[in-house]
């Protein structure tokens, strides 16, 4: 295919060498537990969670959870 | 926390008194609301103000005898505001027949008889009507309001009147003009009879119908009770001049019996208690406490044309005169107090509140942990308020209650636990010797500091006092403290002074001023003294200073503020160093840095503006004696030093060093640690780890800070990721992104590797748990 390249997976799991990709991931704080889509690796379930994501929604969770 | 206590610390804070004129005004007119709205050239506004306490607003405000100005603040600094000419030209530039009260709806069922038209009499039946009674004014003459009808300084225009009285039209009151009670036709008897409650307005003339039996006084009469305005009678009720006399005639005293009378009806036909909850009813000194001292003074505005009133213009000016009266003392020093918008008698009913709540949203949990407990509210607060120690008991009672959010403290306690594990905590005799008269007690943060001071006094200390001079090294337990972690606070608490048990129980000697306070607060059997003290008395070390050092201003840490022997041992040893130092402010008006009471983790943003705040008090770089002061000055970029710089330091301008920063501080104290023990002990070394190298440039290192995220850490998130091979590749990049969850929190670090160590190109964290974090 001719846009291979911008297809080419970016990230790919260190350990089985293979692409990451979007899948359901249970995330839990304080007691509270949730399903997110993120990229993790098929195989061994390593998670990414980007930067923009940690600070941002993430964090506004973290804060509204802890003010209950 | 305990309920009353709660309330009657919301009961220190007297910033909801009224002002001194709404307290010294019979009626309590809202003064500084209607002069702020003045002040905008707000007349319609104002004019609500006043129609909503003057049922004659046109009159009163024209007539009025004012002794709220009598007691106007602004007579501190100029002189008093003219509010009986401000109110009129409310009126004058305001009047909207709209904006006056309308009666309630509900009618009830009961019937007032008031005797004698005049201020009292009316005010009285225009209240009882607006609440829906039926009332019925009886008046001798053939109109109302005789008196101010023939009122002569100046003259009232007709139209005027009439625009007034008005409102007995739109209440729906009866008025029975020619009808003097007392004659046959009707008297008060019969009034008693026909109707549920009497008013008598009678004037200052004797009581002449005697058909009921009325208590009267040696001059004929009623005696009347200054608080309910009761008679002997239980139907009937007075006031007005009838209570002073023909002597004195004030307009204002009339409208307050009446509209006190009024009240009492009420309330008696509501079966409510006659007499509870009126401790300030009518003119009284207010608590509210404004300082004056600060405004330049100014001179009333005078109308221009005495007899018409303010023009608009000359109203605004003088409204412009009004301070507006408020304490907020306080929260004119403190940025925190200030950050939330309210003041303290507010902060604390929600902060209470708050702490009731079992379930829902802690909001105010933030606010209660961003005060720096530094304690300077309470010096300025007129009514000495201890918001500090307020705060304090909320965080304990948050973390007692499992309320408290981890995220807020727990970098910071974590930090702690770092200064009282091996890595930094230790306590030796002075080599050679196996006892100590003395224990130098540095504190965790000069350590992180300053290791390089901390070692040479520790030196000129064991050369100059004899008996063996100790040495321990750990925190304080400040930080627990503040964060209302007690359980954590007494365990290091219970450290030290087992530790100085077995030492023999030596003088502590600290040069940290957070420590000295721990430890006179909380271990009393504990003798401590300030390195500036002992300073002080045993004298410096011969200092090649050779600088020239520019002029410097004191900062005294906000721990210190009680401790007037502290600070002056400290300015004697800045004279002694050739430095005499810019004053602030009176040292025990210091703020603080913005580290205390953990305000920078709770709050990033209001500590930092507590620190720039400090920075502008002076142009001149600052001389302090905390080292975590000295360090947030750094941090803003603001040139200070520590007073052991001038003693011990080496470098041209000690102003100028950097903050150390929170992962250099831990780094500091191990090394410290480390050298003492190889140097002065000549012991074995704490394993220092073959750490890989980081290459962190300052950009990412500056974030680190930021993000509270230190080196060590992103060393174990490398060392994790490459011995399980738990990283992901970006092929973009080329780097590595890897996370590590070693406690509460997930720190994330993009990686690559560069020659024998590894180039960090950023780190973030979060606190939710992720997956499986561990590989399943
Ligand atoms: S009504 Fe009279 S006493 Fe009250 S504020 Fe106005 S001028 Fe002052
Ligand atoms: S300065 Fe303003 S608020 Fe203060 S007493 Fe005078 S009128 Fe009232
Ligand atoms: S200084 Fe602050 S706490 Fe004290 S009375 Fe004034 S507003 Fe209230
Ligand atoms: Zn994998």
């Amino acid at each position: 295919m001719s846009d291979e390249q911008d297809q080419a997976p970016q990230f790919i799991c260190g350990k089985c060498n293979i692409p990451l990709s979007m899948g359901k991931v249970s995330v839990a704080y304080m007691g509270n537990s949730f399903e997110v889509d993120l990229l993790r690796c098929p195989q061994c379930n390593l998670v990414l969670v980007p930067e923009d994501l940690a600070l941002g929604k993430m964090l506004k969770v973290e804060q509204a959870l802890e003010e209950k | 926390m305990e309920r009353q206590r709660v309330q009657e610390l919301e009961a220190q804070c007297i910033e909801e008194q009224p002002p001194a004129c709404t307290a010294g005004c019979p009626i309590h007119l809202d003064v500084r609301g209607m002069m702020d709205h003045l002040r905008k050239g707000d007349f319609a506004s104002g004019f609500g103000i006043v129609a909503r306490f003057l049922p004659f607003p046109s009159i009163v405000s024209r007539i009025c005898d004012h002794p709220c100005e009598l007691v106007c603040k602004r007579a501190e600094a100029g002189e008093p505001l003219r509010i009986n000419d401000a109110e009129r030209a409310c009126v004058d530039h305001g009047f909207k027949a709209s904006a006056l009260p309308r009666p309630q709806r509900a009618q009830r069922k009961r019937r007032i008889a008031i005797v004698g038209a005049g201020l009292s009499g009316l005010t009285a039946a225009v209240d009882l009507g607006m609440k829906g009674y039926e009332t019925v004014v009886f008046e001798a003459k053939p109109e109302v309001l005789g008196r101010i009808r023939d009122w002569k300084r100046p003259p009232l225009p007709a139209s005027l009147i009439e625009t007034d009285l008005e409102v007995l039209k739109t209440v729906g009151i009866v008025v029975r003009a020619n009808t003097s009670v007392g004659d046959d036709e009707v008297t008060i008897a019969s009034l008693v009879d026909d109707f549920d409650a009497i008013y008598l307005g009678l004037g200052s003339r004797p009581v002449l119908d005697h058909s009921i039996d009325l208590q009267l006084d040696e001059s004929g009469r009623a005696v009347i009770d200054p608080l309910t305005f009761a008679t002997s009678h239980p139907k009937v009720f007075a006031g007005g001049c009838h209570r002073y006399g023909p002597a004195v005639y004030s307009p204002i005293m009339s409208l307050h019996d009446g509209r006190y009378a009024a009240m009492s009806i009420d309330r008696m036909f509501q079966g409510a208690s006659l007499s509870a909850n009126r401790e300030t009813q009518g003119p009284y000194q207010t608590r509210l406490f404004t300082k004056t001292s600060v405004y330049t003074a100014l001179p009333a505005i005078v109308p221009a044309e005495m007899a018409q009133g303010y023009s608009a213009a000359e109203a605004v000016e003088e409204a412009s005169r009004c301070f507006p009266c408020h304490c907020l003392e306080c929260v004119k020093v403190c940025e925190y107090l200030a950050h939330y918008g309210s003041y303290p008698k507010r902060y604390i009913r929600e902060i209470y509140n708050n702490d009731c709540i079992v379930m829902g949203a802690h909001k105010t949990n933030r606010m209660a942990n961003t005060c720096s407990l530094c304690g300077l509210c309470e010096a300025v607060c007129p009514e000495h308020l201890p918001m500090a120690g307020f705060c304090q008991e909320a965080r304990q009672s948050m973390v007692q209650k499992g309320k408290m959010q981890s995220s807020f403290h727990d970098f910071p306690l974590r930090d702690m636990a770092f200064s009282n594990s091996d890595a930094f905590a230790m306590a030796r005799h002075q080599p050679g010797s196996t006892a100590s008269a003395f224990l130098f007690f540095p504190g965790c943060q000069l350590a992180a500091s300053s290791p390089d001071h901390v070692a040479a006094a520790y030196q000129y200390l064991g050369e100059r006092l004899s008996g063996g001079v100790g040495l321990m090294l750990g925190c304080c337990g400040a930080p627990a403290h503040w964060g209302g972690r007690e359980d954590l606070f007494q365990s290091a608490l219970g450290t030290i002074s087992a530790q100085w048990n077995d030492m023999g129980r030596p003088a502590i000697i600290t040069a940290c001023s957070s420590c000295y306070r721990v430890f006179k607060d909380n271990l009393p059997d504990l003798p401590v003294s300030s390195i500036w003290s002992v300073l002080d008395e045993i004298g410096l070390p011969p200092v090649t200073l050779g600088r020239n050092l520019q002029p410097l201003a004191i900062h005294d840490p906000c721990t210190t503020r009680q401790e007037e022997a502290v600070q002056k041992s400290v300015r004697n040893l800045l004279n002694h160093l050739g430095v005499s130092p810019i004053e602030l402010n009176e040292p025990g008006l210091t703020t603080c840095c913005g580290f205390g009471g953990l305000m920078s983790f709770a709050n990033p943003d209001v500590a930092d503006k507590t620190v720039d705040r400090r920075a502008k008090d002076s142009d001149a770089d600052y001389v302090t004696y905390c080292a975590m002061c000295r360090d947030n000055f750094a941090r803003r970029g603001k040139p200070a030093m520590h007073i052991l710089d001038l003693v011990f330091g080496k470098t041209e301008n000690p102003a100028a060093r950097e903050d150390p920063g929170f992962s250099r501080r831990q780094e500091n104290r191990a090394r410290l640690k480390n050298m003492l023990l190889r140097e002065v002990w000549h012991e074995p070394m704490i394993d220092e780890q073959d750490l890989p190298e980081l290459n962190v440039s300052p950009k990412v290192h500056a974030l680190a800070e930021k993000r509270l995220i230190l080196l060590s850490e992103v060393r174990d998130v490398i060392a994790h990721a490459e011995t399980t091979s738990e990283k992901i590749r970006d092929s973009k990049s080329g780097h590595f992104i890897a996370a590590f969850r070693p406690h509460a929190v997930t720190y994330w670090v993009e990686y690559s590797l560069e020659g024998e160590g590894f180039a960090v190109h950023n780190v973030y964290s979060h606190r939710m748990k992720v997956g499986t974090d561990q590989p399943s």
